[in-house]
């Protein structure tokens, strides 16, 4: 042993640290223990008298409590708020319906039952595989749903032979429907039945209770979105039950509170137009009020019908349409990325004006190509030949590639980018719906970051047309054009105008947020670029002369191309270019010129010219909105 | 005889009739929540695995020499100390803030407290002359009071005096002078209207509640009413597995956490009342024998205090489910379902194992 270990210690201070005699510590400990166990076993036989007093003495009186205690808590589930448009037409409503119940625990032969049932009532294979799935975790004596949304004939037939299905009940419910089927999916959503996950997130938000007469939950759109403003908070039943556990008396009740109501700002009507606009071809349309930040519409086609999903899709209509042409379940105007293409030069041109890189007298030559120096790949202009020496106002008329080719080069990436940024292009507008994809705004940094190669002159000359790197969401182009058009006030776009929670008189109005300024140096600027952009409706020589209204309307507009395959020339294609191949067409415009209402964004997929085959359906949102006078 | 494995692997040096005893909670626990949870596979499922986990806790610090956690002793309580503090600024508890969220996983450094206040106690007294004097005793009542302190103020009633009843146990068992034990649970009988003024209401609501249930019924009076018919109505034999009208029909509240021994004798009795305390005896009577077997203060302090501590659960939840105590949340150690009190219990008892295999050796 170390002999150091031998020496006293000596506690600072000097004073020798008390010895310890570990004998006599020992035996004390053992008296100590000793004592310890005894009171433990003392605390226990209090306890043992006490648990006899009320198995064995007070047994009587607590067995017969037991077999009177016949009083259970019950939820009431709260009514869904109910869903309607900006002029109140409503797009999603609790319809009456009743579905079949059982408990498993008062069944006693569960296979018989559940074939009796079947000559009554049609179950459905899905059905029966769920209830079994749900069987396994349910809270025992809690009735299980077996079957949704039964017909009326159905329940006539079960209220006839009710009296063989103990333990089998046809309970009412309201059942969520949405009256414009696939006009309005991609915008609502949709509820459906409330799944492990739904429950486990319930849980731990701390709702479970308020969770559990409820059989349906918000999975997507809206109704996920402000699923806590549409649920409402459950209410509760003490009642008195039979042994069987059927109610026989209401002892208490504490009424759930509904959900609240919710407006949109969506308007059917111009929701339609855009619809019937886009026809059979895949796109997106998405309109904004400039002055408030309100979308009016917001279309993505194909789409699929939301009432397939309120009762539990069958895998046969799942399985269709996952198949279907177009991927309907893909929201475009909310996560589709395409090329700006063209409808990037109004925020471009207006880049170089209040950066003080171009006036609007400045002319450049087209002549059909554009080269930098010492490469020889060309840069094209649309038309073959160019279009002759043009200043800003007809570079935005005529869609004239090289003029804006030179306004980049002369901006560079780091200016145009940092212009851009503030419009919204790269990051999710802020919209009211979960998912928002942020598309691409690239600059210096990101290239790096994403390829990890640095930036290249020619990518900056055909940044200058939308083309390369740049990808944006139709909603993004729509807030972007809407931040122009009132003049760099950029709102995170609200499809919720206003909720109303019952008892409430009046509903509350929803705000969008302004989430950025553009600053303005020039007023007179902005007003060059939206010249330019009204030109191209209205000018001789406007990419999109054919929308012009008739009436004194006045709109302003911009066409745009996104690419979808590499092509030797853009936009010269011709009836044989195969449909997938064709790039896709795009259109933003808002109205009127002079006191904007209405903002559109309109993509049609592999619809080749922006201007033939997405400007009419700007055109025709902008006249449906517009037909309808102002809203109160 | 030839060995698989070269000489200095030992193998483990566990208790096997503590093991067993242990065993044989976990599986009456299991057989228990399987009803309680409404027969509920899941539910076990999930409990088995914590136990689990609990049991290789337990296999791990029984092979860790006494000596070697009393040194680290000082440092777990500093960094239980630290933790708490730290819930303090960054806790994510609903209302309360008892989690400390690490990213990869949560837990509360309470349960920490648990294990470091005991060992802190032993650390502390273990080179002092006992019985302890004046100055000792007052330091020792400050290491047991900042943690249980800091825990009142998350606020978590039940573990806050867990802890400091598993320090004043140690304090109890180094060979406290009677009067001044009887002086302390005077002065802490006198202290009780002052508690009342520091408590939140949701406690004031319970104590309420208990002394006159009947005063809400169907509210906060609901649990105790409820849990003594389902005692009640179990008699002697009780009603059978599976078949508690009490527990099955939910009249019980948090039948498979805090009240599982409502469950337990509404379906198996008295008698399965009886057995259960019976091997909770068990345990509690073994710790202590091995506390006494053990060559060093600390080994005997600590192995003290754990198993005394261990009844302490009984004792409360018992009462609790008996309507003798207020409802305060301190579950049936091993047996209610879930909370990390599971790990470090088996964890305690890995430490009272470990004092065990080494009660030979002298440190």
């Amino acid at each position: 042993m170390n002999p150091a270990r031998l020496k006293p210690r000596l506690k600072p201070g000097g004073r020798r640290r008390p010895i310890k005699d570990q004998a006599l510590e020992a035996r004390q400990f053992s008296g100590r223990a000793m004592t310890a166990f005894i009171i433990v076993a003392a605390a226990l036989l209090l306890l043992i008298a006490r648990f006899f007093y009320l198995q064995i003495v007070a047994h009587e009186e607590f067995a017969t409590r037991s077999v009177n205690n016949q009083v259970r808590v019950l939820p009431i589930p709260p009514n869904r708020g109910l869903i309607y448009d900006r002029r109140g037409r409503p797009v999603a409503e609790n319809r009456p319906a009743y579905r079949l119940e059982l408990v498993p625990e008062k069944i006693e032969d569960l296979d018989t039952v559940l074939a009796d049932l079947g000559r009554i009532i049609e179950l459905p294979e899905e059905a029966l595989e769920r209830f079994e799935r749900n069987r396994r975790h349910h809270r025992v004596f809690d009735s299980l749903p077996l079957k949704f949304n039964l017909s009326e004939e159905e329940v006539a037939r079960f209220a006839v032979d009710r009296h063989r299905f103990n333990g089998v009940e046809v309970v009412p419910y309201l059942a969520r429907h949405y009256p414009f089927g696939e006009l309005l999916t991609h915008v609502l959503g949709y509820v459906g039945r409330l799944d492990a996950d739904d429950l486990n997130r319930v849980d731990s938000l701390g709702q479970a209770g308020n969770y559990r007469g409820t059989t349906h939950i918000g999975k997507i759109g809206i109704e996920q979105y402000y699923e806590d403003e549409l649920h409402g908070t459950s209410g509760l039943e003490k009642v008195e039950t039979n042994a069987p556990g059927r109610t026989l008396r209401v002892l208490e009740r504490q009424p759930p509170q509904h959900g609240s109501d919710l407006v949109l700002s969506l308007d059917v009507l111009v929701q339609q137009a855009a619809w019937d606009a886009l026809g059979d071809r895949p796109g997106a349309v998405v309109a904004i009020d400039p002055n408030d930040g309100s979308v009016i519409a917001m279309v993505s086609k194909p789409a699929y019908d939301p009432n397939l999903f309120v009762h539990g899709i069958s895998s046969r209509d799942y399985a269709a349409i996952l198949a279907a042409p177009g991927r309907p379940l893909f929201n475009r105007a909310l996560i589709g990325g395409y090329e700006p293409g063209s409808t990037i030069k109004p925020f471009l041109g207006l880049a170089g004006l209040e950066l003080g890189v171009i006036n609007d007298s400045d002319e450049v030559f087209s002549g059909g190509a554009y080269y930098l120096p010492n490469v020889s790949r060309p840069y094209r202009d649309w038309k073959r030949g160019g279009h002759g020496s043009v200043n800003i106002y007809e570079a935005l008329e005529q869609s004239v590639n090289t003029f804006f080719y030179q306004l980049a080069l002369d901006l560079g990436i780091d200016r145009i980018h940092d212009y851009l940024a503030p419009f919204g292009f790269g990051e999710p507008t802020g919209l009211d719906l979960l998912g928002e994809a942020s598309g691409v705004l690239p600059s210096r940094p990101w290239k790096r970051g994403r390829f990890g190669e640095p930036w290249y002159p020619g990518e900056t000359v055909i940044t200058g047309i939308g083309q390369g790197f740049n990808v944006t969401t139709p909603l993004q182009l729509a807030n972007a054009l809407a931040t122009l058009a009132n003049g760099g006030s950029r709102f995170a776009p609200r499809l919720l105008y206003a909720s109303k929670r019952p008892g409430d008189a009046h509903a509350t109005r929803n705000a969008a947020p302004v989430v950025a300024r553009v600053p303005t140096v020039e007023q007179e600027h902005w007003q060059t670029i939206r010249e330019g952009m009204r030109r191209v409706v209205h000018g001789e020589k406007g990419t999109a002369r054919a929308i012009r209204p008739e009436s004194d309307l006045v709109i302003a507009g911009k066409s745009g191309t996104a690419q979808v395959a590499a092509q030797e020339r853009d936009e010269d294609m011709d009836e044989d270019t195969a449909a997938h191949l064709r790039h896709h067409a795009l259109f933003i415009a808002y109205a009127p010129f002079e006191n904007p209402r209405i903002v559109v964004a309109a993509v049609v997929e592999h619809g080749g010219g922006g201007s033939t085959e997405a400007a009419p359906l700007a055109r025709a949102v902008i006249d449906a909105w517009l037909a309808q006078g102002v809203v109160q | 005889m030839r060995r698989l494995l070269p000489t200095w692997v030992k193998w483990p040096q566990l208790d096997v009739p503590l093991l067993a005893a242990l065993l044989l909670l976990m599986a009456m626990g299991l057989v228990v929540l399987y009803s309680a949870s409404g027969s509920s596979t899941d539910v076990v499922y999930r409990q088995a695995v914590r136990l689990g986990v609990g049991l290789v806790a337990l296999l791990v610090l029984s092979q860790v020499p006494p000596h070697i956690l009393r040194i680290w002793t000082p440092w777990l309580y500093m960094l239980g100390v630290l933790l708490l503090l730290a819930t303090w600024f960054v806790g994510t508890g609903r209302a309360t803030n008892r989690w400390l969220d690490l990213g990869f996983f949560r837990f509360q450094p309470s349960e920490i407290m648990k294990l470091a206040v005991p060992m802190m106690m032993a650390w502390y007294l273990h080179p002092r002359r006992l019985p302890p004097d004046f100055v000792t005793v007052l330091v020792a009542a400050a290491i047991l009071a900042i943690p249980a302190v800091l825990i009142l103020r998350q606020p978590d009633l039940g573990t806050a005096l867990l802890v400091g009843i598993s320090g004043a146990f140690a304090l109890f068992l180094s060979g406290l002078r009677w009067r001044v034990i009887f002086g302390l649970v005077g002065a802490g009988i006198a202290a009780l209207p002052a508690l009342w003024l520091v408590m939140h209401d949701y406690q004031k609501q319970r104590v309420l509640t208990f002394l006159d249930p009947q005063s809400d019924p169907l509210g906060s009076g609901w649990n105790i009413i409820q849990s003594k018919i389902a005692v009640g109505s179990g008699g002697l034999f009780g009603k059978g597995w599976l078949t508690g009208t009490q527990s099955r029909l939910e009249f019980i509240p948090e039948r498979h956490t805090d009240f599982i021994l409502a469950v337990l004798s509404e379906e198996f009795g008295l008698v399965g009342v009886l057995a259960l305390f019976a091997v909770y005896l068990y345990i509690v009577g073994r710790s202590l024998y091995i506390a006494a077997l053990a060559r060093s203060t600390y080994a005997r302090l600590l192995a003290g205090a754990l198993g005394l501590t261990f009844f302490v659960y009984v004792l409360v939840n018992a009462a609790m489910v008996s309507g003798l105590l207020p409802v305060v949340g301190v579950p049936l150690p091993l047996v209610s379902y879930g909370g990390t009190s599971i790990v470090t219990l088996l964890a305690g008892f890995g430490i009272l194992m470990s004092i065990y295999g080494h009660r030979n050796f002298i440190r």
